[in-house]
């Protein structure tokens, strides 16, 4: 499957909304506490607009948009993101991802939780979101030298 | 052969419309699944998200604190699973990591 | 609740699916199956599980659809079955 197309009319679409549908993960990841939406739905989203630019744009411009060396190390730390918060509240003597025992100054229990919830929804967000770009590049690599 | 499949692809739709009947209408009060005592004579699970989810964690979408702070772990093992795929992917797939195999 | 609405949603759902099964053309088959998705999405959301509605149109019918393109573009376009 060839890079790139030549039409102005899907560089100039592709390139007007990318950016909205990011703003727009964005919001489904943070905003999951008061709207539906959440990790899961928001990498989705995140994942959808960098393979938008994939499809449109040329190597040279997608590698500088996001580079396929970076896929798999980012999803790593979006699992060690999540398994860390619940190591942590388990350093801290209670349970594993008890959030009520995380070392934040100056909160009460329930707003302790509500930012733990954030913080592995934050690190659901980035793995999902780089594993499946990262999916998607593997699964787009020619064999150049499949004679060798 | 054809006809076959069709006749046994409908016939088997017949079959759950008429299952379906004996199910309790969408968001019934009345039905089981909605009771606050379950069958056993113990209190249900759902019961207790409800009425304190706002309270434990602060926050007023339930399924996000049903998924992100109750069944927690079950979170986190749907994004090993999604990890294992990317890895199994890239070990399959990589183009630089085939073309070492080859040298050697 | 509006019982037309979701008739008419369930009866496009079986053709899409059916489409989706019986036609030569890949690609015709990954773009019904999308159709598919997203008619699924409608009934989960009418049926007010709001966040399993949103999963399924993010994902089904916007990555899988773009990794089965992928696919068949790597392989064959022409189904033999």
């Amino acid at each position: 499957m060839k890079h790139g197309s030549s039409s102005p009319i899907i560089l100039l679409l592709s390139r007007v909304l990318s950016p909205y549908i990011m703003l727009f993960g964005m919001y489904v990841i943070f905003h999951g506490h008061y709207s539906p939406g959440g990790g899961f739905q928001g990498g989705a989203l995140l994942a959808s607009s960098i393979i938008l630019i994939r499809i449109a744009m040329e190597e040279k411009v997608h590698q500088l948009h996001f580079n396929k060396d970076y896929g798999i190390p980012l999803g790593a730390i979006g699992v060690l993101i999540f398994f860390g918060v619940g190591f942590i509240a388990l350093i801290m003597g209670g349970y594993f991802l008890d959030y009520g025992l995380l070392p934040f100054p100056g909160m009460i229990t329930a707003e302790l939780r509500f930012y733990g919830i954030l913080l592995i929804e934050v690190g659901v967000g980035l793995a999902v979101m780089t594993i499946l770009v990262s999916i998607y590049d593997n699964l787009l690599e020619e064999d150049d030298d499949e004679s060798i | 052969m054809k006809y076959l499949t069709y006749i046994s692809i409908g016939v088997f739709a017949l079959l759950l419309i008429y299952a379906a009947y004996g199910l309790p209408y969408r968001g019934d009060p009345n039905a089981l699944v909605n009771q606050e005592i379950s069958l056993t004579g113990t209190p249900v699970a759902s019961s207790y998200y409800i009425e304190n989810a706002m309270k434990d964690a602060n926050t007023p979408n339930m399924v996000t604190s049903v998924l992100g702070d109750y069944r927690a772990f079950d979170t986190l093992g749907e994004e090993v699973v999604i990890f294992a795929a990317g890895m199994i992917c890239f070990l399959l797939l990589n183009r630089e990591r085939k073309r070492e195999a080859r040298k050697q | 609740m509006h019982w037309e609405l979701e008739l008419v949603l369930y009866i496009f759902l079986v053709i899409s699916a059916v489409v989706s099964l019986h036609v030569k053309d890949l690609l015709t088959a990954v773009v019904s199956l999308s159709v598919f998705s997203y008619i699924l999405a409608m009934l989960f959301v009418s049926m007010g599980a709001i966040d399993v509605g949103f999963t399924e149109a993010v994902v089904g019918a916007g990555i899988t659809g773009v990794l089965y393109i992928v696919m068949i573009f790597r392989t064959t376009r022409k189904s033999n079955d």
